[in-house]
């Protein structure tokens, strides 16, 4: 196996130089069991908490008011709802892209980030369920979309694409958090062993069921981890398929299209690697682990970003080729009215953060120093929103029918819920770094030099 | 039958070399009774204790066949039988509509399957077990590599046991209470 610590071609290593089996031990669980809470870490909870508000607000108004209090309406049906949907979803992906895709490739700078990575896609899978659900019209009856034998005599329509997506997600969600927990029991029984305090080492305890790094445990763990590895990445990918279906089987123009699984699952990692980028930069920096989380794991995310980035512009540019050369009249004033239309501002908008500026990235320095690459992850994020937005309100606002053409206007509410959601996400993420290790521990240790066994068991055999 | 009050002998290692030649040696030595515990995931450990297959691919598969089978035949059975609706004159068994909910499932129940199967294979959740009882084994999750033999093996004897463990250079070696 290729030593990773070793510096290649000049770039920087995976873990700096210096660290043991027991500094990494230490390090890394110090922070959840030993630091104290920062002040830092108390403004940001607080911020994060009070954002959070407008969700819990917004969500309990619409339950007394309905749907009516969101700017939804016909001919723009589906509004900011869909869009954060599809949004947050999408930034899930790179979680799983990480943990399991890049697991199933080897590429081992992926072990001092996938668990913070897989944390984020639990976190933003819970973020987007709840707008399908509150977009119902009456959430409280959602369990109606799950096939279960009932007085009404009445089942699923399992040829629709939302029925298909209801599983997708369900399942998603469900196998993103067997992932991350599997993931977490070996460092589990890690705190068990170092907290001092005697209700933590309990609650640790039993997080971590007994774990005790027995090699025929470890060899049944293994097995089961990179088989799970081996079932989420089709799952990923069917995913955003799937959710991509939602529009793709409709017959509005600009959703009615082939390029759009693809296109869409591009734009998910290229959306979730800018979040991950956005957690991981002042995440190392504040937690000083700037030595486990290094300048290569950036250099590697902003890399992806760079190449799905290209996907998505060339499903920019086939999406309005093909609207021009199939000659569906339709189709082509589509173009046009993305161009030319009342929100075609935002169209540029998108076009700029999409595919401009993060061409920055082809220069080194871009890529390395955290500064320039937060701020076009956040470009990033800002981006991939638009573009839903796109896709859903300028494909809806104004389709066959010119009598039945109508504007969007998202009210006050549809912000509140928005913006409540990345409070969640921020208060869930912030919990989640200070109470569980935040960088697998056990799958760091074997990146070491000293994790190999290589030379003297052979010698011992011969 | 009465539990000997011991419940092992337990050697400690420095390093994985030494913990994964020991486990060879112990093994080829013709004690089957054995484990070793480490850190992180060492193949060659599994190896050297003589467990090289494990149950946890079948059961994956078993699930995964579960959740296939029964993810198209709920549709089938809602479709055709249950609940049979003519849209447009299509077939009630429109199997390719089908497809995505039928691999949804697949991949839901061989998930189930792969995590609990793996848990219970290897016996967790359980809080208790003989080895915590050595102070030294908090070291397992952190830097050290321990190796067991367990009381119950047919060769054990704790005098000879202990003698040969020594021969094998370990840091440390203790009797672990049962």
């Amino acid at each position: 196996m290729p030593q990773p610590t070793e510096t290649e071609q000049g770039r920087a290593p995976v873990i700096e130089p210096g660290h043991t089996f027991a500094s990494i031990t230490d390090k890394i669980s110090a922070i959840v069991l030993t630091r104290p809470v920062s002040w830092g870490w108390i403004v940001g909870f607080a911020i994060s908490f009070l954002v959070m508000q407008g969700l819990l607000f917004g969500a309990g108004y619409l339950f007394v008011k309905g749907v009516g209090i969101w700017g939804v309406n016909i001919p723009i049906g589906w509004g900011f709802a869909i869009v954060n949907f599809v949004w947050w979803i999408g930034i899930g992906h790179a979680g799983t892209l990480i943990s399991a895709i890049l697991l199933l490739l080897r590429q081992q700078w992926r072990n001092s980030i996938n668990r913070f990575a897989e944390a984020m896609t639990l976190f933003a899978v819970a973020c987007a369920g709840i707008f399908p659900l509150l977009h119902l019209g009456r959430p409280w009856l959602f369990y109606w979309l799950f096939p279960y034998p009932n007085t009404m005599n009445y089942w699923p329509q399992f040829r629709s694409p939302l029925v298909w997506d209801v599983f997708a997600v369900s399942t998603y969600g469900t196998i993103s958090l067997l992932f991350w927990y599997v993931g977490l029991v070996p460092d589990l029984a890690t705190l068990r062993d170092r907290a001092q305090n005697k209700a933590l080492k309990i609650i640790y305890g039993m997080l971590a069921m007994g774990w005790r790094g027995s090699a025929r445990h470890w060899h049944r763990y293994e097995t089961a981890y990179l088989l799970l590895a081996g079932l989420a990445t089709p799952l990923v990918l069917s995913v955003h398929t799937v959710v991509s279906f939602d529009f793709a089987i409709g017959i509005v123009p600009g959703w009615h299209t082939t390029i759009f699984p693809p296109y869409f699952v591009a734009g998910a990692i290229y959306s979730g690697f800018a979040m991950v980028l956005v957690l991981a930069i002042p995440i190392r920096k504040f937690y000083g682990v700037e030595d486990l989380i290094t300048e290569r794991h950036l250099e590697n995310s902003a890399m992806v970003m760079l190449a799905t980035g290209w996907i998505v512009a060339y499903g920019y540019a086939m999406e309005a080729f093909m609207n021009w050369y199939g000659g569906s009249p339709y189709e082509n004033y589509l173009r046009w009215n993305r161009l030319h239309g009342p929100y075609a501002p935002w169209y540029y908008l998108l076009l700029f953060c999409n595919i401009l500026v993060p061409q920055v990235l082809w220069i080194r320095k871009f890529r390395t120093k955290p500064l320039w690459l937060f701020l076009v992850s956040l470009d990033v994020l800002v981006g991939m929103w638009l573009e839903r937005f796109i896709i859903v309100v300028v494909s809806l606002h104004r389709d066959f029918l010119t009598s039945s053409w109508g504007m969007y206007y998202p009210t006050r509410w549809d912000w509140a819920i928005f913006l409540g959601t990345i409070g969640l996400f921020a208060s869930a993420m912030f919990l989640f770094i200070r109470i569980l290790p935040m960088i697998s521990i056990f799958e760091l240790r074997t990146l070491l030099p000293e994790a190999k066994t290589g030379g003297p068991t052979q010698e011992a055999e011969a | 039958m009465k539990r000997p009050p011991i419940y092992g002998l337990m050697a400690e290692f420095d390093t994985p070399e030494e913990v994964v030649t020991a486990a060879r040696k112990t093994h080829e030595a013709g004690y089957k009774k054995i484990d070793a515990y480490s850190p992180f995931p060492i193949e060659e450990l599994a190896e050297a204790i003589g467990f090289h297959h494990n149950g946890v691919p079948l059961v994956v598969l078993v699930g995964g066949l579960l959740g296939c089978f029964s993810g198209f035949l709920l549709q089938w059975w809602i479709n055709t039988i249950s609940y049979p609706v003519n849209i447009g004159g299509r077939p009630h068994n429109s199997w390719p509509a089908f497809i995505p909910v039928t691999f949804e499932m697949t991949i839901l129940f061989a998930g189930i399957f792969a995590v609990f199967g793996m848990l219970a294979l290897n016996g967790l959740p359980m809080p208790y077990h003989p080895v915590f009882n050595m102070e030294r084994f908090a070291f397992a999750s952190r830097d050290r590599f321990f190796l067991i033999i367990f009381a119950t093996d047919a060769k054990y004897d704790s005098g000879g046991t202990r003698q040969f463990l020594e021969g094998l250079k370990p840091h440390s070696i203790s009797e672990v209470p049962s």
